[in-house]
């Protein structure tokens, strides 16, 4: 069980991730797009919308930073101790404010008349499942208080490292030991990384930062087709 | 220079007469569909008004179009390129639906399922949105039809800007116009600019600014970035989508569908050939009243020889030169200066044209506000509706319009002098500042207005941009997958695509 949960699936997700978004952008790109309702009501949309996407940001970025630094390197800068510190106060505080956001969101879709029936059901599952994943990584939040030692970050570190490293193996054996809440949280987070293609997340891969690098105008010469 | 060039439309306001056929067989061909309920690439506004969407014009409220900064640069209203980026999320400056109009239908089946009932059944309306019954339906895509509504609502339009509104309110029985708006197709887009994915670009060969469907995320920067509001987000499919000026008509030498339905026969269809290396120069003039003239200097002459030399240099053809050579909107935007931009200020360089309409001023004249400098109703002496169409196509500037509304009026005193009285009146030309041949000419257009004259649209060369020999073994009866090619270069399957040849037997340069 162990092993397949964190040795096996989290290739499972990444593969399904990768293969299906190419043959989305391949096969059906017309499908490729944020999936925006703000023209149908913008009431408390900018604040919602705003509040989830910075709060998800920092969270993810945080993750990718925290669990993939090697200890060697980060202790140049801190103790694990106070690293575990950093990341429960400044994970939890946009925690909190994604959470806020969601859950406007998601009263959003399922109150406003317009947001209800227009957008999917699939749509609101995905929120629903990133509100669970949100309320676990905040519930991890509150059992990483009763070790304030880091060595339960160490251990999901470990894993995370062993994972995109190609070692599944140790990758099981070494998150064996943490508590039911973080096995949780890991197992969903990777449920959404499989879902990645098959729902409107795939827009986080097209963030337009090269706009930044553009010319304003775009002019096409019709091109020959070879 | 870099000569590039354009298909462009004039629109003879004059003739207009407010029948909504444009509007409605372009909605019947492109927009009859979920999503785009709501949405007209051609619309019809009665002016004076607010227009569709709510206050268009209105860019302080929407901050499309361009903003020259102090250091004479150009910058898209809702910002620059970081501001944009930092706005993704939400964007502040987005209508709602509402602010068009939300979309409707009504209960037909109860007129026929209504039980027996003292009253007639009534179809009542329901949202296309939501699905739920509406009370009441607030807007409409043409509310103001023919100054509908009061007039407090209707004088918040932008181009009453200095002018007095109780002093118009006089007015309101003979100053009423139509005006047809679609997308301008203009030189340099706000929507094109304000893309994050850069979905929106220029057609090099006939200028038609289009959106890839396939490449746009739903930012719907775009949206904000025009200031004519002619970008409209697809709610089905999360995409924006514009007026496409019929590209594919276009590219066979057929007029636009909103051309070639208009009964009143006012629109006019013309290539022009423009400067593309003046445009960022151009479009940062320093004084808005300039654009309009400094947009005149972009367009270049087809019938000069060094040009022509030019433009086969820049890969243009023959058949393109020639159209540019008989373009009407060349004769009625460049030669005869009747047809003007709409809201040059907007910095966009718009392409679709306007003929101001004579008929607010021949009525006032009529009706005895307006007095007359010989036969020739004088024009200048209309102060109000004259400020108020220089506030829609020159930026407030007054001498063009009232420079056209004058060739006009000199025109149909020649014709009626020569035709009813048999006599050839050249001072009246003289004073308008037009020669014996531009007034017949002018006659030929704008009252005959043959099919001919109007549209001189060049067909598309597909066979130099598309290789033929392997699209005669692409889609038609095909294998698997073949039809649907995808859009990357690279196949997840390491199939090929049917139209495409590994071997090239052909040269295609």
């Amino acid at each position: 069980m162990n092993t397949f949960f964190f040795g096996i699936y989290p290739y499972i997700a990444i593969a399904v991730c990768l293969i299906g978004c190419w043959a989305r952008f391949d096969r059906d790109q017309y499908t490729w797009k944020a999936g925006s309702s703000q023209l149908l009501r913008t009431r408390n949309f900018r604040i919602a919308s705003n509040l989830f996407h910075v709060g998800i940001l920092f969270i993810l970025a945080g993750h990718f930073v925290g669990l993939l630094t090697p200890a060697s390197i980060y202790h140049h800068v801190i103790s694990t101790e106070a690293k575990q510190l950093l990341a429960m106060v400044s994970g939890g505080f946009f925690g909190l404010v994604c959470l806020a956001g969601l859950c406007m969101l998601i009263l959003r879709r399922m109150q406003d008349p317009r947001i209800r029936n227009t957008g999917s059901k699939g749509d609101l599952t995905l929120l629903l499942l990133l509100l669970a994943q949100l309320l676990l990584g905040l519930g991890t939040i509150v059992a990483s208080t009763q070790h304030l030692d880091g060595s339960v970050m160490v251990m999901l570190a470990d894993w995370a490292q062993y994972i995109v490293t190609l070692q599944g193996g140790a990758a099981a054996s070494a998150i064996e030991p943490v508590g039911f809440i973080y096995k949780l949280h890991v197992v969903l987070g990777m449920t959404l990384i499989l879902l990645v293609p098959f729902t409107r997340l795939v827009h986080v891969i097209s963030a337009p930062v090269w706009y930044l690098g553009r010319r304003y105008q775009v002019v096409r010469q019709k091109t020959a087709q070879r | 220079m870099k000569i590039r060039s354009q298909i462009g439309m004039v629109l003879n306001l004059d003739k207009c007469i407010g029948c909504h056929t444009c509007s409605v067989t372009c909605k019947n061909v492109w927009t009859s569909r979920e999503g785009m309920e709501y949405a007209w690439f051609n619309n019809v506004e009665t002016k004076p008004g607010v227009g569709y969407p709510n206050e268009w014009e209105n860019q302080k409220k929407w901050k499309g179009g361009w903003e020259r900064k102090s250091d004479g640069t150009l910058q898209p209203r809702i910002g620059g390129k970081l501001k944009v980026l930092g706005n993704i999320f939400a964007n502040p400056d987005l209508p709602q639906i509402d602010d068009y109009y939300e979309p409707f239908t009504f209960d037909y089946q109860n007129l026929h399922t209504a039980p027996d009932s003292k009253h007639q059944p009534t179809a009542r309306p329901r949202s296309l949105i939501s699905g739920e019954r509406m009370q009441k339906i607030e807007t409409g895509p043409n509310w103001e039809e023919i100054l509908g509504g009061e007039f407090s609502k209707r004088s918040k339009d932008q181009n009453f800007e200095n002018v007095q509104k109780d002093i118009y309110g006089q007015f309101e029985n003979t100053f009423m116009m139509y005006l047809p708006r679609l997308c301008e197709h203009c030189l340099n887009p706000t929507c094109a600019a304000a893309c994050p994915s850069g979905a929106i670009y220029k057609r090099e060969e006939d200028g038609i600014v289009l959106i890839d469907q396939d490449k746009c995320r739903g930012w719907r920067m775009c949206i904000s970035g025009c200031p004519y509001k002619k970008i409209y987000y697809n709610w089905k499919s999360g995409k924006s989508e514009k007026c496409i000026l019929c590209y594919p008509r276009i590219e066979a030498g057929l007029p636009t569908v909103c051309s070639e339905t208009c009964v009143g026969r006012i629109r006019y269809l013309g290539v022009l050939l423009y400067d593309a290396d003046r445009i960022k120069e151009v479009a940062a003039s320093g004084s808005e009243q300039d654009l309009y003239e400094k947009q005149l200097e972009i367009f270049l002459d087809p019938f000069d020889d060094r040009i022509i030399a030019q433009a086969k240099k820049d890969g243009i053809p023959d058949s393109v030169i020639t159209a540019a050579q008989q373009s009407p909107v060349y004769k009625m935007a460049v030669d005869w200066k009747l047809a003007l931009p709409l809201h040059p200020e907007y910095r966009t360089l718009p392409m679709v044209w306007y003929v101001p309409p004579l008929s607010p001023i021949q009525s006032a004249h009529e009706a005895g506000h307006i007095g007359s400098s010989g036969v020739i109703p004088d024009v200048k002496s209309l102060r109000i509706p004259v400020k108020y169409l220089a506030n829609l196509l020159t930026a407030g500037d007054e001498r063009p319009v009232v420079r056209a509304l004058e060739r006009m009026l000199a025109m149909r005193a020649y014709m009626r002098a020569s035709q009813v009285e048999g006599v050839k009146d050249l001072a009246v030309l003289e004073q308008a500042g037009l020669s014996e041949s531009q007034a017949l000419e002018m006659y030929r257009y704008l009252a005959i207005a043959n099919y001919e004259d109007r549209f001189v649209i060049p067909t598309s060369h597909r066979e130099e941009a598309l290789a033929a020999f392997p699209e005669r073994g692409g889609c038609g009866f095909t294998f698997g997958n073949g039809c649907s090619d995808g859009n990357s270069e690279v196949n997840m399957f390491g199939g090929r695509k049917t139209n495409s040849a590994i071997i090239k037997t052909w040269n295609m340069e």
